[in-house]
């Protein structure tokens, strides 16, 4: 198994204008060193809640944003500071699927042309367009007629496949989809999911899945990482994850997903207060001030990534706290 | 019993005007909300709950016509009521809580002065109603209440303002609160957290809740009662435990198979509820779920199924349900 | 080669829409008949507008001359169907030229770097900052007056009106998530430009210039009553004005008949504009039928 993308400790940054008199441009790390690496044909899950960097991350990785620091490896690339020239070749290898299905559609382009788009940005002239729209139509379930239609008279379920038709029109490596489910009724939820596992069988790509519900990624992905304030606080083989959860912050995004079923014993985590602000990182262990388990060294000292016996890496200075506690 | 019940609607119908012809949004609708419940309305996108929630508070949109039925509050009906009677009503005996906590407060004016502003209809001193505006703040758990009237809403994360518009529909102490997805636009871990406030204050102040959301593992948790609507009409009602554990209806089994809290086995192939809601312009005769069931009997197509009760606190509208189906069709579809 | 097909489809909705809207279908009605009328002059013009009849002089409407002559004797009803081919033959031009530069400018501004942007707009504020009167009579100063004049003043003075505009609409376009779609998939910035944001922006400022020809047509008529725009003895609703100024007490139809035609052509072209503000945007198009 080969090693498709590898992130090095990448950092995004941003300039934020301070408002006081004297301000000078504070910058904040909306990505704060964040490792990790991604194999060929297989499904990478980063969950994390809003204003956690995931969406940055992904889009750092797609050549949307410039990482400040780093590495991001592609084979045997680098694509950490790539001309726009030099990547454009890249972007029929690494391909991005958007958080609003409709709202990434440019809306004056009918279905035929946005998902024939990539042939004609790629300069694949010789094909024959309408054959591929029909094609790709068809690859992700959508009737022919379909391309004559606009994207404001397509559902959102729909736009998310027309999504996916144009981010896997060249065969891509590697596929980004960041939120493929939001904004789905859970009855269609499984149809987006399906069809990702199914694409990924038959066209063997790699597929890193953005998204902030833990149990979407349980069934599609290998491997999954937990996102915190721009940092990895836990990383693992998926099952691992959810079987053997070492972080409290994982603990309490599993719980937060309740069970439909009134009589299930729950396993409530209920985190303390807010989400802080990337502006004013807490000291020690970022998570310190939510953390349901916090003690006294937790908010001085900050915790290094350690490997659990579990085979996953966390970010905690008492992982699995809870089991000790005897709650 | 129903004089019991705070709210009662009775066969609402309720269409839009649309260029192509009336699309019948709600068809003889008929739910009811006891004192001191919390009652769950569940369904997908289309099912009608937004148009049963402003049928409620008469805030309906201009192309919108109630067909037939009655929304009964205390024994009143609410479409019989003047417009100036049904604004009395609003935030007083009726409150509600909107999905955007971003977009429900006015942003140029203090959280404080809008928390005094609501109490307008009170014969208060001004620090008396800046006095309980704190005290309602702290009771949804935002801490330095006092100090925190001073800030405006952009000040405030998405979960504060919801707690903060949790904290203004309360305030009047009303009968009935509607929560329209509160939690939708929060993140899980903040969900739990209003979801806890929520059930507390409802302890506390003795109202009855009528809370909407696609979100099953919280209606579980949260409601007494569910009702689940597809595509216009009430296709089961019952007890949260009744309808989740032995749904009746093959709609409401297939959604909660669907729920990915529910799928304990790792697979590449989730369920799914194949096909579409059917155009409700054009309302197929017989069930309206027929087009997707995957139980279907001959007599789904030609006869809407009525809407019987499988015991006391369970109700379905369903042929498979009927007395004279098929015996072991009938426990498979519950089980 | 579907792409006319597309086109001409949405063409056709635009119109079935925008005949469907009452208001909308009135402003169309009259502005087809004032180019309509502008473009078949000689055929509907019982009169040469500019040929002298000294003995039939300040008469008022008859049947003979539907709105009267002016001092000259000259048949007041023709010179207004003829004005109307002044007034266009200024609007269009200065309008499609101002719309164009505009564009150009403004999307450039809008798209491309900062300091780009910082030096077209300081561009557009220094044009601005000349009232158009002031800056017409310098160039009437300097070349004299003429139709050209005119067109050049109207078009230089208007550039930064719609350039602004269409830059603050390319700035937000810009930061919507199909344009970052599009980034992903490795669109030159020239495609993004011409496919995916001029699109989105020419259907407002279509809306835009149809409101502002009124206005071009006032300007040209303002800038021929006070005698620095059309030469006499040519036809434009500004001199007919102006005649009819100087003979106000002893022939009142003079200044109404040149009047009503401007009050026409800004009802006309408002009507339509509004009409195709809600009628250019797809998704506006099923709120008119739904009321």
């Amino acid at each position: 198994m080969s090693t498709l993308l590898e992130v090095e400790d990448v950092f995004v940054r941003f300039g934020v204008r301070n408002k006081s008199l004297f301000g000078s441009r504070l910058s904040i790390d909306a990505v704060s060193g964040v490792s990790l690496s991604i194999e060929a044909g297989k499904t990478y899950g980063i969950v994390g809640e809003s204003g956690s960097g995931k969406t940055t991350l992904a889009q750092a990785v797609a050549g949307l944003h410039h990482a400040s620091e780093g590495s991001i490896r592609y084979g045997d690339q680098e694509l950490r500071g790539l001309p726009e020239a030099e990547f454009r070749p890249l972007r029929s290898e690494i391909v991005m699927m958007f958080q609003d299905p409709i709202g990434s559609l440019s809306p004056r382009l009918n279905i035929r042309a946005l998902i024939t788009e990539p042939f004609r940005i790629q300069g694949m002239k010789g094909k024959d367009l309408d054959a591929e729209a029909n094609r790709l139509l068809k690859m992700v379930g959508l009737p022919a007629e379909f391309a004559n239609r606009y994207p404001y008279q397509i559902s959102g379920g729909q736009a998310r496949r027309v999504g996916v038709a144009r981010a896997l029109a060249l065969e891509p490596k590697l596929l980004i989809a960041d939120e493929p489910t939001a904004g789905l009724d859970v009855s269609i939820q499984g149809e987006m999911l399906n069809l990702l596992a199914r694409l990924q069988d038959e066209l063997g790509l790699a597929i890193m899945i953005i998204t902030h519900n833990l149990n979407v990624v349980r069934h599609i992905t290998d491997k999954v990482g937990i996102m915190y304030l721009g940092k990895l606080v836990e990383e693992g083989p998926t099952e691992e994850v959810f079987a053997n959860p070492q972080h409290p912050y994982t603990l309490a995004l599993l719980a937060a997903n309740p069970e439909p079923d009134p009589d299930a014993k729950l396993m409530r985590v209920e985190l303390n207060g807010e989400p802080p602000s990337i502006l004013r990182r807490p000291t020690g262990c970022e998570f310190h001030n939510r953390c349901p388990f916090v003690h006294s060294s937790c908010s001085t000292d900050i915790p290094k990534w350690t490997k659990a016996e579990s085979g996953s890496f966390h970010r905690c200075h008492t992982p699995k706290i809870w089991e000790n506690s005897g709650n | 019993m129903p004089d019991t019940n705070v709210l009662d609607v009775k066969n609402l119908s309720v269409s839009y005007s649309t260029p192509r012809g009336d699309l019948k949004a709600l068809r003889n609708v008929s739910m009811a909300i006891g004192q001191k419940k919390i009652v769950g309305i569940v369904g997908e996108s289309g099912c009608g709950k937004s148009t049963l929630i402003s049928a409620i508070i008469r805030l309906m949109a201009n192309n919108a016509t109630v067909h037939s039925g009655e929304i009964l509050f205390h024994n009143s009906n609410l479409l019989d009521f003047k417009e100036r009677e049904m604004r009395a009503l609003r935030g007083i005996d009726i409150s509600m809580v909107f999905q955007d906590p971003m977009q429900t407060h006015n942003p140029v004016l203090t959280i404080g002065q809008q928390m005094i502003d609501i109490q307008y209809r009170d014969k208060l001193s001004k620090s008396k109603k800046r006095q309980r505006a704190a005290e309602m703040l702290s009771l949804v758990g935002i801490p330095d209440a006092q100090a925190r009237l001073n800030q405006y809403p952009y000040e405030f994360s998405g979960g504060m303002r919801q707690r903060i518009a949790i904290a203004m529909a309360l305030m009047a102490k009303p009968d009935l609160l509607i929560a329209d997805e509160p939690t939708t636009a929060l993140d899980a871990t903040l969900e739990v957290q209003i979801i806890k406030r929520l059930e507390e204050l409802q302890e506390e102040i003795g109202c009855s809740i009528l809370f909407i959301s696609h979100h099953l593992g919280v209606i579980a948790e949260l409601c007494d009662e569910v009702v689940v609507m597809y595509a216009g009409e009430v296709v089961e009602q019952g007890s949260v435990r009744d309808v989740f554990h032995s749904p009746a209806h093959p709609y409401t089994a297939a959604l909660l198979k669907c729920d990915p809290g529910h799928i304990k086995e790792k697979t590449r192939n989730l369920p799914t509820i194949p096909g579409e809601i059917p155009d409700l312009v054009d309302v197929p005769a017989g069930c309206i779920f027929q087009d997707r069931c995957s139980r279907k009997v001959p007599q789904c197509q030609v006869k809407r199924p009525l809407f019987e009760a499988v015991n006391e606190q369970h109700s379905v509208a369903c042929h498979l349900n009927n007395k004279n189906a098929d015996d072991s069709d009938h426990k498979e579809a519950r089980g | 080669m579907n792409k006319p097909a597309k086109n001409n489809s949405e063409i056709v909705e635009i119109f079935r829409h925008l005949i469907r809207d009452r208001l909308g279908l009135l402003g169309l009605i009259i502005v087809m008949l004032i180019i309509g009328s502008a473009l078949f002059a000689p055929l509907i013009a019982p009169y040469d507008p500019v040929a002298l009849n000294i003995p039939d002089r300040v008469q008022g409407p008859s049947f003979v001359h539907l709105l009267g002559t002016d001092q000259l004797g000259r048949d007041t009803f023709s010179r207004v169907i003829y004005g109307g081919r002044v007034a266009l033959q200024v609007a269009l031009p200065t309008i499609a030229g101002a719309l164009f530069l505009g564009l150009v400018l403004g999307m450039i501004a809008g798209y491309g770097p900062k300091w780009l942007d910082n030096l077209i707009l300081l561009f557009f504020d220094t044009v601005r900052s000349f009232p158009t009167v002031m800056f017409a009579l310098a160039v009437v100063a300097l070349v004299g007056p003429s139709l050209n004049t005119v067109i050049f003043v109207i078009m230089a003075t208007s550039i930064p009106t719609y350039g602004r505009v269409v830059r603050t609409m390319t700035l937000s376009i810009k930061t919507s998530e199909f344009i970052m779609a599009e980034r992903s998939l490795g669109a030159s910035t020239f495609r993004i430009m011409s496919v995916h944001i001029l699109p989105n922006v020419l259907g407002p400022l279509a809306v835009l210039a149809a409101m502002d020809i009124p206005t071009v047509v006032g300007l040209e008529a303002g800038l021929s009553f006070l005698g620095m725009g059309v030469k006499p003895p040519t036809p434009s609703w500004g001199s007919l004005l102006n005649d009819g100024y100087s003979l106000i007490r002893n022939t009142p139809w003079l200044i109404v008949a040149g009047g009503i035609p401007l009050i026409l052509i800004t009802l006309g072209f408002t009507f339509l504009g509004e009409a195709l503000r809600d009628v250019v945007d797809p998704k506006l198009r099923g709120r008119g039928g739904a009321k």
